[in-house]
């Protein structure tokens, strides 16, 4: 079952290459729908009761003396960023049917080569498999941004790579690391990613300390946290519309992806001890980057930066170790990859009518385009949390999650390292949010009508095969309304998902809360029984 | 002596071949010259299959030559091919009308030479002492210093040929220094022998340091072979001065004798004692300092070149030290007949020159296939636009440059995770570290190198490039790139036999594999 999700793209990606360049973007379309479609079948055989346990398992021995063996496999966790991917392919090629006129067969099958890559990772039970295709993804996402980029691609591109490749190789050596203590434990390889995680969590503290960091290495620059961002806002802004939307949707939340399921439960003690220092980088990344996009005039530019802002509370979530924390984040990685992933749609929109991306020439769109400001302004305000829509979940259930964590509420014992005080900060983060996204559609959809002068936007227009009308057009309105119908479910119906990563978010806490303090974790496993 | 040649017809079968070339290569039927390369790929053909039939010989690591030799064929018949017809000038001119004269034929001389330095590097594995050792390693070396002379015409060659030769001399002489000290020390030559006094001198007190300083000597003369650093200076000058086939050939050939001899050298001080204990510290040290140096100094000079050649020539630099992180890893794993085969050195070291050998093969001959104005590609942008004009090539180059990155899911993933688990087993953790930081450091340019083809669209430079004319050189980069992708799937065959390939001769255990009886073979030695 999950294979054939696998095999799906791979053979519209056969099609692509053997089809002439014209019929690309129909098939790529086709075959990510497709995939879409099978997408919703798997979720439908999936069994919700059981919801923390592997499901649609399936394992090929691959490499023997190494212990590695293709095994794919889904939790709801992973099943809902299966989901996620799925749904965003073809919403992205959509997006991109006019946007590209050049080498349109390589990009249609850089974005499916894509797409196997990432649902790999999300389906991968095996620690190689995952890492294989976590890196993987750098190649389709190097070519879509350096070939297809704007202005400053070439370098954008490149730091785009070699930081999350740097990061990622130490991120390898510390899974060789748990492998190898396994196999001297049992002197057989393996990289099963149950069995390595029981290994890893057995580490001593300061083993923990030490594959955590390596960890982190890897996971950090993806997510990215604080003082490693700094490739993020370079690669968004330069890259085309198809790739920002699946960059901050999709990859960006490999990291997060990595964090929750390898880091958490294979250095619970580590995991437990650092939290608060986690916490404090999320928080500065918050702020700090809260304060970049204040000033931002490239509104591209500005977009990724809040993607840095927000990643700051999803992994703060992470740290708060308990359940309102943890399964906010999960919440936070779906909703920040509808809006925010919408939000990159509809600037490219913007862009591909006026090749700008600079607020000093752009204004008061509303008066063009009522329909796309329309959608904007929807985008924007569940990018800020506005209550009723799918950003305030999460955003309310991280910041709940950091100011619950360690309080005893109600008479409850709350589990985590962290407090209210980490709360309180994050918090002015949603303020800020509030004042730059406003600003930002103050300027750009409200405001003195301005557009770049049409003798410049001339120019470029020549290579356009495609005239687009004012307004958004009909296909373009199709590639948005899926996702404002989700936000719209997701802000009013929270507990569709809530409910279904309950249980896999809590066995990881448990896990770590087991390890890292054995009074506390008994209390806990009664608590978790008598509900 | 006699059952001593019966191990060796795969070599045997290449000297014929090379008689048979001087004389075809100096026939007047133009015909009969250009079969050359056909007899030279059917001799490789026969030694292979010759060299997978051998019965193993009575070595300290029996198995190497069942690995190593046929491997070599594999990676001969491919360079074979990416030859082509290296020298066409003097074919040319007797098209032209020019009368034949047999002295100034040297198409057959070349194939011979590329033969015997071929031959060399099989005869290291099966050395059983220092003398052969030593002979055999010259032997791949000698014939190398003449092919980058005669394979261009340019001037940059013959100043590289010179170069290459006196620095391959004046290391030659600090290997065979070395071996005398160790011979000194040991009172022997041969390698089991050598072994055995070792151990007797690790159980009565420590092994002598004349030993260790005769096995450093050889070390560092053998860094000349393999471009290790500090004896790495020649390399990209040499690289870049040859013609881009012998270039391929001479960042194989010559680096997998060095490693073969490094690893049966290694071998004598391979964990001494009865409880295996580690390796006599100064030795680790040194290849650890080397290891390190290596990687980092070939990264750090390669990211700064703009000529690809020069940039292969320095990343290969680079590949040296990894493989040095193996040998490291080697030296500390104890009892390797043991251990899993994704945990031991030698045989990581292999399996990663097996595929260095393919991957670095293809990116040097999209760079021999592609021409502009009848001269070889130099810089990076004369590949720029590469995707539009010749799709093929591009390809190729970026499923070679990424695989020699390291990239998953290419072949170069795996043989760096094999160093690398070798290494973590060994308790190298900052060595890993390092070497992961090397990689990420080499994706720098790797990825430059994979990627100018596309990114850029063709300028006027690239619009003058052609495809030359041979034929085989196509073919030949096409298989290392399919090389690159399809290994993936005979990772597990191949990494299994490169530990066999590696596992210590015991004196006692007979080994089932062998079809010569042991004590003929010992007899036969004294």
């Amino acid at each position: 079952m999950l294979l054939t999700l696998l095999l799906i793209p791979t053979l519209t990606a056969l099609a692509i290459m053997l089809r002439p360049a014209r019929h690309a973007a129909i098939i790529a379309f086709i075959g990510s729908m497709v995939a879409l479609v099978w997408a919703c079948l798997v979720w439908n055989a999936f069994d919700f009761a059981d919801s923390a346990s592997i499901q649609l398992a399936a394992s090929w021995t691959w490499i023997e003396p190494m212990g590695l063996s293709f095994s794919l496999g889904v939790d709801s966790v992973s099943l809902m960023l299966v989901m996620l991917t799925a749904l965003l392919i073809p919403l992205s090629v959509l997006g991109s049917w006019t946007a590209i006129t050049e080498r349109v067969r390589e990009f249609f099958l850089w974005l499916i080569i894509l797409e196997i890559a990432m649902l790999a990772v999300f389906m991968a039970r095996d620690l190689l498999v995952f890492y294989l295709a976590f890196e993987f993804t750098l190649v389709p996402m190097f070519f879509l941004i350096a070939v297809y980029g704007s202005t400053n691609r070439a370098r954008a591109s490149i730091i785009f790579f070699l930081y999350t490749f740097t990061g990622s190789i130490i991120t390898l050596v510390g899974l060789l690391y748990i492998a190898w203590l396994q196999w001297s434990h049992t002197g057989h390889w393996t990289f099963d990613i149950a069995t390595l995680t029981a290994t890893a969590a057995s580490m001593t503290a300061s083993q923990q300390a030490w594959v955590l960091l390596a960890l982190c290495c890897g996971f950090a620059v993806k997510v990215p946290l604080f003082p490693v961002h700094t490739w993020l806002p370079l690669a968004h802004t330069e890259a085309p519309t198809a790739g920002s939307v699946i960059l901050a949707a999709v990859l960006l939340k490999l990291g997060t992806y990595g964090l929750y399921r390898f880091a958490m439960p294979m250095c619970p003690v580590a995991f437990n001890e650092y939290a608060p220092l986690i916490a404090t980088l999320c928080i500065i990344g918050i702020i700090y980057a809260a304060l970049v996009c204040w000033v931002q005039r490239d509104v591209k530019r500005l977009i990724a930066y809040s993607s840095v802002s927000h990643l700051g509370f999803c992994v703060l979530g992470l740290a708060a170790i308990n359940t309102t924390g943890v399964s906010g984040s999960i919440m936070y990685m779906i909703n920040h990859g509808l809006s925010t992933g919408a939000l990159f749609l509809c600037i490219g929109m913007v862009y591909e009518r006026y090749h700008t991306r600079s607020m000093d020439e752009l204004g008061g769109m509303a008066r063009r385009m009522p329909v796309w400001t329309f959608f904007t302004v929807f985008f924007v305000m569940s990018s800020v949390g506005l209550p009723g829509l799918n950003g305030f979940v999460g955003e309310f259930l991280t910041i709940f999650g950091a100011f619950t964590s360690g309080q005893p509420l109600q008479g409850l014992p709350t589990t985590g390292p962290l407090g209210p005080w980490y709360a309180a900060f994050a918090g002015t983060g949603m303020i800020l949010a509030a004042i730059y996204l406003l600003y930002f559609t103050g300027h750009l959809v409200f405001g003195q009508y301005h557009v770049p002068d049409a003798s410049r936007g001339g120019g470029h227009d020549h290579a356009h095969h495609h005239r687009l009308p004012r307004d958004l057009s009909l296909r373009e309105v199709v590639v948005l309304t899926p996702l404002a119908i989700l936000c719209v479910w997701l802000g009013v119906q929270p507990d569709a998902i809530l409910s279904r990563i309950e249980a896999p978010v809590n066995q990881v806490i448990a896990a770590v809360e087991t390890a890292s303090s054995q009074p506390l974790a008994a209390i806990m496993t009664e608590d978790g029984e008598g509900h | 002596m006699l059952d001593r040649v019966a191990i060796l017809w795969p070599e045997i079968t290449l000297l014929i071949t090379v008689m048979l070339l001087m004389l075809t290569g100096t026939s007047k039927d133009k015909d009969l010259r250009r079969a050359g390369s056909w007899i030279a790929a059917m001799g490789l053909f026969i030694a292979f299959v010759l060299a997978v039939r051998m019965p193993e010989p009575d070595t300290l690591l029996p198995g190497l030559a069942g690995f190593v030799r046929p491997a070599a064929c594999v990676v001969g018949l491919l360079l074979l091919l990416g030859l082509g017809s290296v020298d066409t000038r003097y074919e040319i001119e007797i098209d032209g009308g020019r009368r034949f004269d047999p002295l100034d034929a040297t198409q057959g001389e070349f194939l011979c030479f590329f033969l015997l330095s071929l031959a060399g590097l099989m005869l290291c594995t099966t050395a059983s002492d220092l003398i052969w050792l030593f002979l055999a390693l010259e032997m791949t070396s000698l014939p190398t210093y003449i092919m980058v002379a005669s394979g261009r015409s340019k001037i940059a060659a013959q100043e590289a040929a010179v170069k290459y030769f006196f620095l391959g001399a004046a290391a030659a002489a600090i290997f065979l220094y070395g071996f005398a000290m160790l011979y000194g020390a040991t009172g022997s030559l041969h390698l089991i022998d050598i072994r055995a006094a070792l151990e007797a001198q690790a159980a009565s007190g420590g092994v002598s340091a004349l030993a260790i300083l005769g096995l450093t000597l050889a070390i560092i003369g053998i860094s000349f072979k393999i471009a290790a650093v500090p004896m790495h200076f020649y390399t990209a000058d040499v690289y870049e001065g040859a013609a881009t086939p012998v270039t391929a050939f001479l960042a194989f050939v010559p680096k997998a004798a060095g490693f073969v001899v490094l690893m049966l050298l290694l071998s004598t001080a391979l964990h001494l004692g009865e409880g295996g204990q580690a390796w006599p510290e100064a030795l680790r040290v040194l290849l650890w300092v080397l290891a390190a140096l290596t990687m980092t100094v070939g990264n750090a000079l390669a990211m700064w070149q703009n000529r690809i050649k020069r940039v292969l020539a320095y990343s290969s630099i680079a590949h040296s030290g990894y493989m040095l992180v193996g040998m490291v890893a080697a030296m500390e794993a104890s009892g390797s007949a043991a251990d899993s085969p994704t945990t031991n050195g030698f045989a990581a070291v292999l399996f990663y020159l097996v595929v260095y050998g393919l991957t670095n093969l293809g990116a040097f001959l999209v760079l021999a296939c592609l021409q502009r104005r009848g001269e070889e590609l130099e810089t990076f942008d004369d590949l720029e636009g590469l995707w539009d004009r010749h799709g093929g090539y591009a390809t190729i180059m970026a499923l070679c440059a990424l695989s020699l990155m390291g990239l998953p899911p290419l072949i170069g993933f795996f043989a760096k995770l094999f160093l690398f688990t070798s290494a973590i087993r060994a308790g190298e953790y900052t060595l890993v570290i390092i070497a992961g930081l090397n990689s990420a450091a080499a994706a720098w340019y790797y990825l430059r190198l994979a990627g100018v083809g596309w990114v850029k669209r063709p300028g006027t430079a690239a619009s003058e490039v052609e495809r030359s004319p041979s034929g085989g050189r196509r073919f030949a980069a096409g298989l290392s790139a399919i090389a690159a992708v399809a290994l993936v799937l005979m990772t597990a065959r191949l990494i299994t036999a490169g530990n066999d390939a590696v596992r210590l001769r015991t004196s006692d255990v007979v080994d089932h594999h062998a079809t010569l009886p042991d004590d003929t073979s010992t007899a036969a030695r004294h």
